[in-house]
């Protein structure tokens, strides 16, 4: 009987395409959307999880997420260093700095400063030039999007110079960085180096970068540093989850992108449920006449149920996939975030679930109520 | 075929028998009584036709006796059974064993090929599609449709749509048939030859046919024609054809 419902179903063309087109849009809106949000979200942690090596980031107490710079003072690196547990720790720079360019252009830029012995906290995707060039004189690392974004349409090469603060830059490397929130190039140089390129300040110090001694988990040295320094003390999943979740309560990305994911859904239950209600009631005789025939209401009710089910999965697969060509389609602009991880996949499968069971709630009504005797009359 | 409900409890000749049974629609002011008080006796192996004016109860009597409708009053006893005794789903059950239904507008689903469409009922009972599809296969060829079983209903004419909807009535062998007005959308000469068709393949010794109609071109193949007027048998005859013979 099932495959009688989707003979019916599917015969019905333009019906047919009405309801899928109703699920088709809700999804690829829910889907397109969240991933963006995820993307978006994404970028919030990206130099988080671009800075790679230490387990634990030291910081001032009151800092809320990556982008919150409080300054502590150079002492506290000695103090971290003291703590038990700790098995190494180096300082970090962050900050944004006004770059001149050559043509006489002014840029902004994110600065790091990695420590200037070990290079902790330095680039992992370098392709061209190489790390080790940092310790050159006037020598910084640059994100690809970021040299594209400020030269572009020009070939990318090492050895260009611009200035900060009025000091020399040179590029000696080029990176594959994440991209950044506020999507500003990413330059990276010593430490020593970076406070020479940075505003003068009494505290300049960003964050302490440290490693938890063999056999100690990060955690508990957090702990242990949080109670000697009265310094915050986060793991990198502590910290990324402290960035995102400051995002997610303190700004109104999440309710934006809400507020469109519920239109999609309202919009789309709305034109799936409208058009489904209408081949059902077109089919209503039809149904009357299984129901003469012998069909229970059980059985009806699997029917419209399987109908229900397979717009469904044939819009969710449709509204997913266009998403997903979305994002492939602009990944290429370099400006747009877009991320679909199997969240989104979930999510959007839940809501298309909701909405084809809200759709035929009234179909299913109708269906359950009409009276086989309806084949009998005129 | 072995799918019927052994629920037999009457007297083996009558395969309907009604009892002043009476339907009323709605209530208080607006209370219409559709049937008032209706007595019918309906042999084995007996074609009965229903005749009588637009509103007269026609209608209303044979969905009942088909166990669409429940009546408001009366005894309503269907080959031997008592359907007022019957919960709802033995009701769908029985429906779907005992009786096969012609409709006036064939109610054939248009997205299903003949074949299918007469597989219909089959295929509520529980058959599987090929089985059953190859059955009604067999039913239609008999009726002459035996080269348009992959059409869809929108590819044959209202003679040729009727007599699937016929097939469909008789796939699973019924004990009981139920025609509303079969010939009322068909020409002179496409309600002859379905009621041939009906009085050839489905009057059989063991079951019943009840034929709704006001098509007077077709009373001659009745065995007996009931009268209906305002909700009443008026008058029980038998057809020309037991007449003349």
């Amino acid at each position: 009987m099932l495959w009688i419902a989707w003979k019916m179903l599917i015969g019905n063309r333009a019906k047919y395409l009405g309801i899928v087109f109703g699920v088709v849009f809700a999804a690829l809106l829910i889907a397109q959307q969240s991933s963006i949000f995820c993307g978006l979200m994404l970028l919030t942690i990206s130099q988080i999880r671009d800075t790679q090596g230490p387990d634990i980031w030291v910081m001032d107490k009151n800092v809320q997420y990556v982008d919150d710079i409080k300054p502590l003072a150079d002492t506290e690196l000695f103090r971290v260093k003291g703590v038990p547990g700790v098995e190494w720790a180096v300082r970090f720079y962050k900050g944004v700095v006004r770059a001149r360019l050559e043509e006489g252009s002014y840029e902004q830029m994110i600065l790091l400063g990695i420590d200037d012995d070990t290079l902790v906290g330095a680039p992992e995707g370098v392709f061209m030039g190489s790390v080790a060039d940092l310790r050159k004189p006037d020598a910084v690392i640059i994100d690809k999007v970021g040299y594209q974004k400020i030269w572009p349409g020009e070939p990318l090469r090492l050895g260009r110079v611009f200035e900060m603060n009025d000091r020399r830059a040179v590029i000696v490397g080029i990176t594959t960085a994440s991209k950044t929130f506020q999507s500003f190039p990413i330059v990276y140089t010593r430490y020593s180096q970076a406070l020479r390129y940075a505003p003068r300040e009494r505290k300049v110090l960003s964050f302490v970068l440290a490693e938890a001694a063999a056999g100690l988990p990060a955690e508990e040295v957090c702990r242990r540093i949080e109670a000697q320094t009265g310094l915050q003390a986060l793991t990198q999943r502590q910290f990324t989850r402290k960035t995102l979740h400051h995002y997610l309560a303190k700004t109104g990305i999440p309710i934006n992108f809400g507020i469109t994911v519920f239109l999609g859904f309202l919009v789309g239950t709305a034109i799936a449920g409208q058009t489904f209600y209408l081949f059902t009631v077109e089919n209503i005789r039809q149904f009357g006449a299984l129901k003469a025939m012998g069909t229970s209401n059980w059985t009806i009710l699997c029917m419209v149920l399987s109908q229900a089910l397979q717009v469904g999965i044939v819009g969710y697969g449709m509204g997913v996939g266009l998403a997903a060509l979305f994002g492939a389609v602009t990944k290429g602009f370099g400006r747009l975030s877009f991320f679909m991880p199997w969240q989104v996949l979930a999510l959007t499968a839940a809501a298309v679930l909701v909405i084809v069971l809200l759709a035929s709630l009234l179909s299913i009504r109708k269906v359950l109520v009409v009276d086989p005797a309806i084949v009998f009359r005129g | 075929m072995g799918r019927r409900e052994n629920t037999e409890v009457r007297a083996p000749d009558l395969a309907v028998h009604c009892r002043g049974v009476t339907k009323d629609f709605g209530a208080g002011d607006s209370l219409t009584r559709a049937l008032r008080g209706v007595d019918l006796d309906v042999p084995y192996g007996e074609l009965l036709m229903l005749v009588g004016p637009s509103g007269c109860g026609k209608t209303t009597l044979v969905s009942i006796v088909a166990g669409t409708l429940e009546p408001t009053a009366g005894v309503v006893n269907v080959l031997g059974n008592d359907l007022a005794a019957m919960s709802n789903g033995r009701k769908v059950r029985f429906r779907r064993d005992n009786v096969g239904f012609v409709f006036q507008a064939y109610n054939l689903l248009p997205a299903l090929t003949a074949a299918e469409n007469a597989a219909v009922p089959l295929l509520i009972a529980g058959w599987n599609r090929k089985a059953a599809v190859e059955a009604a296969g067999d039913v239609l060829d008999s009726l002459g449709l035996g080269d348009r079983l992959t059409n869809l209903p929108s590819e044959l004419s209202g003679g040729q749509q009727q007599r699937v909807a016929i097939a469909r009535a008789l796939v699973h062998e019924p004990r009981l048939l139920v025609c509303d007005e079969p010939t009322s959308a068909l020409d002179a000469e496409n309600g002859r030859i379905t009621m041939e068709l009906i009085q050839r393949i489905a009057v059989q010794p063991d079951r019943a046919v009840i034929v709704v109609t006001h098509d007077s071109r077709v009373y001659s193949f009745a065995d007996r024609i009931a009268s209906m007027e305002d909700g009443r048998i008026e008058s029980v005859a038998a057809g020309p054809h037991v007449s003349q013979a």
